[in-house]
């Protein structure tokens, strides 16, 4: 007998040769790792709280006392600078911003925020897109109608114009959702914008895929044999959808991430003094002449993740797609 | 020293005045030109440095272009190279720029009857920008259009003409036929007070005083062009993107001092630009002038490489955070206290530039402007009972105590400020500071154009802001009568310039008898206002910061600058051909 390899088995097979996950993964979990070790940095080693604003603060180094924003000392002795960047990871490692507060402390909370926004939206975006697919595509007639329609309004709109759009309007007044309320300053908002805008962009295939496995034998079949709806859905053509899901992920999430600190850049994301990727690099947007790096580091962070996050999808969607695998075996 | 003197002499001089009249018979007059003295006018007008047009760039528009309805320094600017009044600031430099000269009036008035009625003698020939003659009929119709637009400062600067009151509780359909008597045979302006006013000469001078055509909008004209008499007119006006003021045809000069000739052929002014922006614009000389306080990013570049472009001049004008009197928390006289102590002014002072910028402070009088003595309540060392000198540091600990007294602790608070790159790095140090002390507080930025009048108005329900005052005329009165009077707190309103909405109705009392008393003793009228300046920052409503430097930054083509410590920078006289 000739027992052959589960799908899965043999996509996990595929993405564990891959270089590419491996070298994303490990971008994505040091990442993960300093951000998550955010606290432990300011407290224990840069002896510093990021998000209380310290223009008067003085640091030693080298023996010497200095201003962590100094002022002017030349021409006409205009203007006030933040500290550059110290390279020694106890103080202002990376510099201060305009507020006298690290910044190498802020990116690495700022990570957190990010990533929590990014992923969590993303989840919520495959979750209900996961819904409206499957429930469009199964039962098709009206309520397929009622819902693609729904998608085609969300998708009418630009994602960034729609997700600056609800920004503005939700960060003043926040959002109740009848059994709770979200107030205007949560990070709960932007996840529930971003989560909301990337919909349709993920509904439509599963829905287009729904519609398509619904006439496949093995569904006939068990609707045929009369199984209930939430069996055939959940236990034939779930699984059958998972593939192309397992590959959005890793892009939602980029896309998410950008979307997140695109906000926050336009300052309607995470709200000061909390800080995002997006957030920091709209207040180095003050400091770009004197101190650039209080932007570009954010920044950089931002181009990693995404890459990575990318990379990543593009090995899933190898590992799981028969094609790819057969084009790579041979 | 020079400042605080001259100030004074201003002062004097009108002060001098309306005592004379006072002190004489009902029937006699004194003219109050008697009692000025010209100082450093500008040269006669050279018509062959005239042309060009003036580039200006600000992040957003100032608002309404209605000259009843618009408080900001931005557009008193534009103002004084368009519009004229009776009387106007001279065009002089530095302090001469505080003395009142005859403008559409022949003369300063003659004051009679015990200080309570001047009398203007309109000059002939002048025509508004339409081509129309301005009458003693437009005289009259002006002042009771500052009633009918509900001008921010009809209840505090003008309710002391006769026929005010009714105006102020019914503006619609205001008639001031008692408080403005005019003649249209002799072309005589009397203007009737219940009571004599020591600054009334200054108020007349600034621009919610200035002359419109009879039968202009009788509500705020917004972006409606309303015709003007000085060498500029409006051409357009889009808040979303520019200002064009161009020559008036009908201009001609009638008083170097008051009106002189512009040299720009036109003014433009661009919106939209963020502060960074500006400054560049100015340094590839494509704008003459930025509007924005410069990013403290930029200073040091332009302090070392255009140094030779940089003008810093002292103001009278003051940086403060107005407390919502009645709104939590700051209905609580500790909590508004514990933000007093809690501010860092020196931090403020960092985010606006540094010490060449700016200088801290806690009084409510800024320094040098008559009324100041030097005190601070809320520093290290400092009570309200028992001021130090001046600040030294916050005091953080008291600050927090404060705030625990008050049972305020944990209350949300919401700073509204300016959406440029220095208000939006004040309002993050604020929030920062408020956290600290207790609050959960978030920062509101919003847009320039509206941020004046969004905090004035008690339906928006602010609880905090932060905002500036600049002096309209060199008085005590101009900012604590003005700011802080039970008269100019208008719920509802937008004009609301009590931001605080603080009304004791003791002060009051008190604020109005140094007014008095200025009249016949400025001396023991500037210790009343010290006074009243300690009573009302025991009271905290409005936590000072900070005193600013004005920072003009010219570009290399800009020529003549010369800065009214009125208006700032002339714009008229500005050589740019």
């Amino acid at each position: 007998m000739v027992f052959s390899e589960s799908p899965g088995k043999i996509a996990l097979r595929t993405l564990t040769r891959d270089k590419r996950s491996w070298i994303s993964l490990g971008i994505l979990f040091t990442v993960l790792f300093l951000s998550l070790i955010a606290p432990l940095y300011a407290s224990s080693i840069a002896h510093t709280d990021p998000f209380v604003s310290t223009l008067n603060a003085t640091i030693n180094i080298n023996g010497q006392t200095r201003q962590v924003l100094e002022a002017s000392t030349e021409g006409l002795g205009l203007g006030v600078t933040p500290i550059g960047p110290t390279w020694n990871p106890q103080a202002y490692f990376l510099g201060a911003d305009n507020q006298g507060r690290d910044v190498a402390a802020r990116i690495l909370y700022g990570g957190q925020n990010t990533l929590f926004i990014a992923t969590s939206a993303a989840f919520l975006t495959i979750i209900l897109s996961l819904l409206i697919g499957l429930i469009a595509g199964y039962r098709r007639g009206i309520v397929d109608s009622i819902l693609s329609r729904m998608l085609d309004v969300i998708w009418a709109f630009p994602v960034y114009l729609l997700a600056i759009s609800l920004s503005v309007v939700l960060l003043t007044s926040g959002l109740s959702l009848g059994f709770t309320r979200i107030g205007p300053g949560s990070i709960a908002l932007p996840i529930f914008i971003i989560g909301i805008v990337y919909i349709p962009y993920v509904a439509r295939p599963i829905r287009g895929q729904v519609l398509a496995l619904r006439e496949r034998e093995f569904v006939r079949a068990a609707i045929g044999s009369g199984a209930k709806h939430s069996t055939i859905i959940f236990r034939e053509i779930l699984p059958n959808v998972m593939p192309n899901v397992l590959v959005f992920i890793p892009i939602i999430i980029a896309l998410a991430m950008l979307t997140e600190s695109a906000l926050s850049f336009l300052s309607i994301g995470v709200q000061p003094p909390s800080a995002s990727w997006g957030t920091i690099i709209n207040d180095g947007l003050a400091l770009l002449y004197t101190r650039p790096l209080v932007a570009l580091a954010p920044g950089l962070m931002i181009v990693l993740t995404a890459a990575s996050l990318n990379l990543y999808g593009d090995a899933v969607r190898d590992a799981l797609d028969p094609k790819t695998r057969a084009r790579g075996d041979a | 020293m020079r400042k605080h003197s001259i100030i004074l002499v201003s002062m004097l001089a009108t002060t001098a005045l309306l005592l004379s009249a006072c002190s004489s018979s009902p029937s006699s007059t004194k003219t109050a030109s008697d009692d000025t003295t010209s100082k450093g006018s500008f040269p006669a007008y050279d018509a062959s440095l005239a042309g060009g047009i003036v580039k200006l760039v600000a992040s957003s528009a100032g608002g309404s272009l209605d000259p009843k309805v618009n408080y900001t320094a931005q557009y008193w600017q534009l103002y004084q190279a368009s519009y004229d009044g009776l009387l106007a600031f001279k065009y002089a430099d530095d302090e001469g720029s505080f003395e009142v000269v005859p403008d559409l009036a022949e003369a300063l008035p003659v004051i009679s009857n015990e200080g309570k009625t001047l009398t203007f003698t309109l000059r002939k020939g002048i025509k508004f920008s339409n081509g129309k003659e301005v009458t003693v009929d437009d005289v009259k119709a002006s002042f009771e259009r500052i009633f009918t637009v509900s001008s921010p400062t009809a209840g505090g600067f003008y309710n002391g003409i006769i026929g005010a009151d009714a105006c102020l509780k019914k503006p619609v359909g205001c008639k001031l036929d008692q408080g403005i008597v005019v003649d249209a045979a002799t072309n005589s302006v009397v203007i009737n007070l219940i009571a004599p006013d020591e600054t009334i000469i200054s108020k007349l001078a600034v621009p919610h005083a200035v002359i419109n055509p009879m039968g202009s909008p009788t509500t705020d004209a917004g972006t409606t062009i309303i015709p003007t008499t000085g060498p500029y007119m409006f051409k357009s006006y889009d808040p979303n993107k520019s200002l064009i003021m161009v020559r008036n045809p009908y201009f001609k000069e009638w008083s170097h001092d008051a009106q002189p000739q512009g040299y720009p052929d036109e003014i433009h002014y661009t919106f939209g630009l963020t502060a960074t922006a500006q400054v560049t614009a100015v340094q590839n000389d494509q704008a003459n002038w930025g509007f924005d306080p410069i990013p403290s990013d930029r200073l040091n570049e332009i302090g070392t490489k255009y140094a030779d472009q940089v003008h810093v001049n002292p103001l009278t004008a003051m940086w403060y955070l107005p407390m919502n009197v009645n709104l939590a928390p700051f209905n609580n006289l500790k909590a508004r206290q514990a933000v007093s102590y809690a501010l860092d002014r020196a931090a403020m002072v960092k985010i606006f530039g540094g010490d060449k910028l700016a200088a801290p402070v806690c009084t409510f009088l800024p320094p040098g402007f008559p009324g100041h003595e030097d005190f601070c309540q809320y520093t290290v060392g400092g009570t309200p009972e028992a001021p130090a000198a001046a600040w030294t540091a916050p005091d953080l600990a008291k600050a927090k105590a404060l705030v625990e007294a008050s049972g305020t602790k944990g209350q949300a608070v919401g700073i509204v400020v300016s959406d440029d790159e220095v208000n939006k790095q004040m309002g993050e140090y604020i929030q920062s500071v408020l956290n600290q002390i207790g609050f959960k507080a978030t920062l509101k930025p919003i847009s320039g154009n509206i941020q004046f009048t969004y905090i004035q108005n008690t339906k928006n329900k602010v609880q905090i802001s932060l905002t500036q005052w600049y002096q309209d005329y060199p008085a005590a009165s101009d900012f604590l009568y003005i700011l802080l009077s039970c008269g100019s707190f208008t719920p509802g309103s937008d004009s609301s310039i009590n931001i605080a909405g603080y009304c004791n109705k003791a002060l009051d009392v008190k604020m109005r008898k140094a007014m008095d008393l200025g009249i016949t003793d400025s001396k023991a009228a500037n210790k009343l206002w010290a006074e009243i300046d300690k009573e009302v920052m025991a009271d905290a409503p409005v936590a000072v910061a900070f005193t600013p430097k004005q920072l003009d930054f010219i570009s290399k083509s800009t020529k003549n600058y010369h800065f009214s410590k009125q208006y700032k920078m002339f714009l008229s006289q500005l050589h740019v051909k």
